[in-house]
């Protein structure tokens, strides 16, 4: 029994490890992205930013869509992340006339948040032809087209459908041809074939450079502008703002397109084309891919580790402690093991989804979805264990003279031990495995590389989180058995 | 003689309107083994289990050396032994922590532990390395004897046994037999021993309880019973289990 406080000891002091207490010199600043690549890619460039001029920074890229990102901003779970001026006034704000950086910070400044000097790209809709075409033809804005009504013509469905697409588009331009809808990822193929001429974009698309396309001018200025700035909380430390006004106007379309080419069909990490740029600008010195791989493999691994193993501890303190308080009422056992085996019927993805308003993103709500998940092996293990320890054993321990106290400590603990640590062992597996879906909501971990990867269909990527994270539910099963060899002496094992 | 345990109009029931006992009255002497013997379900068990207040009474009152039974049920049970069939240990411990668990509890300095332990080995002739092997790893008569050890740790005045030598071979059995006699005459304690088994009780027993459907039948000392068997049930199993 005595192993047993001991290896508790010892599992106390690894958390203790795992959160250094919290004298640490400065809180870092939390990054967020998208998940897209153009997200990733100028999230990576600030934090990169930030690191260089020495703050320290906590990566919370990937979260789902726009209004996960925004509502995390307000709820201050997050520092900053880019937004684009024209995502902001109408998907956010719904003010689709407030354009202006003044004026949207004007809007959202009782958030107690503000759009910092913009990056200098536009990523907006955008017209595009090969440049053979655009030569030839002496294409330079959209308005060029009104003479060429003989074009093939073919833009993606959506905006073929929208008001403020291409209905819009003929119209302010005096456009007639003829038009047909296709897949936006099939498009680019098409045109690089030549079977169409002309097709919609957004105008940073690494495409573009790839397939050597020319955006046509929006000359009367119909696409709304989608200029990128940091989306950040007010009242950061001021070398936060100083950094990121260092970034100001710095990138420019085509850069943003070559970025994202680099990603796109280079296949190289964000980490490094970040770093690329920012060496280019002179805003920070060269990092080693191969370090940078290392520091994020640790750090992803660190984060995974935190996240189950508080999980864990909770749901061994709750789930045998609810055991033993039950065991002696039947009834009472069967409801609760009945609760937590409904609670495993909720898919996971949509347990951490149905917490998000509640306690919003991040590790609250992930350790939280784990915990649930942890719970019903653990319980119900204890518990059968618990109520199925032979009755003549139950009868003596009261007749010799036993305390209730005494009972438990000397009989069925012990002798629940070994199933009770099945179901810790189970349930620690299932938490590494399960604790990979948390990166969709923003509490990282190695699921981080895994979501990024299949957001961008990187299978490198992928494999970055899914490899550690195999190896630490191998090494945890290991691990385990170990402790089972010690912790259970030899009478109990069959 | 006084008595070591008295019970006075005792009534039990576990079902409604199905009594187990039903109002049972009996002495029996300190000092001596007493041998409940009955069928199952004839409620010798239950008589056993209202000494140490696991059970209690619907009616009628139980005393244990001449007193009530008192509120602190550890303390009293602490002072009567107890051992069942198949002897009860604990698997996860090993025989020497079945043994003197319950002194260890009691705060008994660890060589008085150690020498009574040794003291019980002797008397239950263990060997001494069955001390540091667990329960499984014994015989069956083994294991009963170690029961038995941990039954006498505490010194009780008083010694319950349920069934207690009924999973053990034959063969071992009598040798077991011989082995407790002594000791219960060398430990000085009052012995309650509930059995279905005739031989047993007559080999072990200096007083006879038979009971049946939750009434005495007769409670004598042994000679007296098998000379004078009072009902044709006695007699019948005195017949049937002796020959």
């Amino acid at each position: 029994m005595s192993r047993v406080l001991l290896c508790w000891l010892c599992w106390l002091i690894c958390l203790g490890c795992l959160f250094p207490a919290s004298g640490r010199s400065a809180e870092p600043i939390r990054i967020a992205s998208k998940n897209f690549n153009e997200s990733y890619i100028l999230a990576e460039i600030i934090a990169q930013r930030l690191e260089a001029a020495g703050l320290p920074v906590e990566r919370r890229f990937g979260l789902g869509g726009t209004l996960i990102c925004f509502d995390a901003l307000v709820a201050g779970e997050i520092d900053l992340y880019v937004e684009y001026t024209g995502t902001l006034s109408q998907a956010i704000l719904g003010s689709p006339g407030v354009t202006g950086i003044d004026a949207l910070n004007a809007l959202i400044a009782e958030q107690d948040i503000a759009l910092l000097g913009p990056l200098g790209f536009n990523n907006t809709y955008a017209i595009a032809t090969p440049s053979a075409v655009a030569r030839s033809l002496g294409l330079e804005t959209i308005g060029d087209l009104a003479a060429h009504d003989d074009l093939e013509v073919v833009v993606s469905h959506e905006f073929l459908e929208r008001e403020d697409g291409w209905q819009g588009l003929s119209r302010t331009y005096g456009l007639d041809m003829p038009v047909t809808g296709i897949e936006h990822g099939l498009a680019y193929q098409a045109i690089a074939e030549g079977s169409i001429d002309i097709t919609d974009a957004y105008s940073t698309d690494g495409e573009l450079e790839r397939y050597d396309l020319v955006v046509l001018e929006d000359d009367q200025g119909y696409f709304p502008e989608y200029l990128a700035a940091p989306l950040a909380r007010t009242g950061l430390p001021a070398g936060v703002y100083e950094a990121l006004a260092s970034l100001e106007s710095r990138i420019d379309d085509d850069r943003m397109q070559t970025m994202n080419a680099e990603v796109v069909f280079a296949r190289r990490s964000f980490a490094s084309v970040a770093n690329e740029f920012l060496v280019a600008e002179g805003l920070a010195e060269v990092r080693s891919e191969q370090g940078e791989l290392l520091a994020s493999l640790g750090r992803n691994t660190l984060q995974h580790l935190k996240l189950t193993v508080t999980a864990l501890v909770g749901a061994v303190i709750f789930g045998v402690g609810l055991s033993l308080a039950v065991f002696r009422m039947p009834p009472v056992a069967r409801g609760v093991t009945y609760f937590c085996g409904l609670l495993q019927t909720v898919p996971s993805i949509a347990l951490l989804a149905l917490l998000i308003p509640v306690l919003g993103i991040g590790m609250a709500p992930a350790v939280l979805a784990l915990f649930l998940y942890s719970l019903l092996p653990i319980l119900r293990n204890t518990l059968t264990a618990l109520t199925t320890i032979d009755p003549t054993l139950v009868r003596v321990s009261v007749a010799m003279g036993l305390k209730p106290g005494e009972q438990l400590r000397h009989l069925y603990l012990p002798l629940s031990l070994p199933s009770m640590f099945a179901g810790i062992r189970t349930a620690a597996v299932i938490s590494i495995g399960t604790a990979t879906l948390a990166a969709f909501i923003g509490a990282g971990g190695l699921g981080d590389p895994i979501v990024t990867g299949l957001a961008l269909n990187d299978t490198n990527l992928i494999l970055q989180g899914a490899v550690p994270a195999a190896v630490l539910a191998i090494v945890t099963e290991l691990v385990f058995e170990a402790l089972e060899r010690w912790l259970i002496p030899r009478s109990l094992k069959e | 003689m006084s008595d070591c345990v008295r019970f006075t109009e005792v009534w039990k029931s576990y079902l409604p309107d199905q009594p187990v006992l039903k109002g049972v009255s009996l002495a029996l002497p300190a000092g001596a083994t007493t041998a409940i013997v009955g069928e199952s379900g004839s409620g010798k068990t239950t008589l056993l289990q209202l000494v140490n207040a696991v059970e209690a009474p619907d009616s009628g009152t139980v005393q244990v050396f001449d007193e009530p039974i008192p509120e602190d049920r550890v303390r009293f049970r602490r002072q009567i032994g107890y051992s069942v069939q198949g002897a009860g240990l604990f698997p996860h411990m090993t025989n020497r922590e079945n043994v003197t668990l319950l002194a260890r509890l009691e705060g008994w300095k660890p060589d008085l532990i150690d020498a009574r332990f040794v003291e019980l080995l002797e008397e239950m002739e263990l060997p001494e390395d069955v001390a540091d092997r667990y329960p499984r790893e014994l015989s069956g008569g083994q294991q009963q004897r170690v029961g038995l050890c941990r039954a006498l740790m505490l010194r009780p005045r008083l010694l319950l046994l349920d069934e207690p030598f009924s999973a053990v071979d034959p063969i071992t059995r009598v040798g077991i037999y011989d082995r407790f006699r002594e000791v219960q005459a060398m430990e000085g304690v009052s012995t309650l021993l509930v059995t279905h088994d005739m031989r047993e009780a007559v080999k072990l027993a200096q007083m006879l309880v038979i009971i049946a459907e939750g009434r005495i039948v007769q409670a004598d000392r042994v000679p007296e019973v098998l000379a004078n068997p009072r009902t044709a049930y006695v007699a019948q199993l005195l017949k049937g289990q002796l020959e």
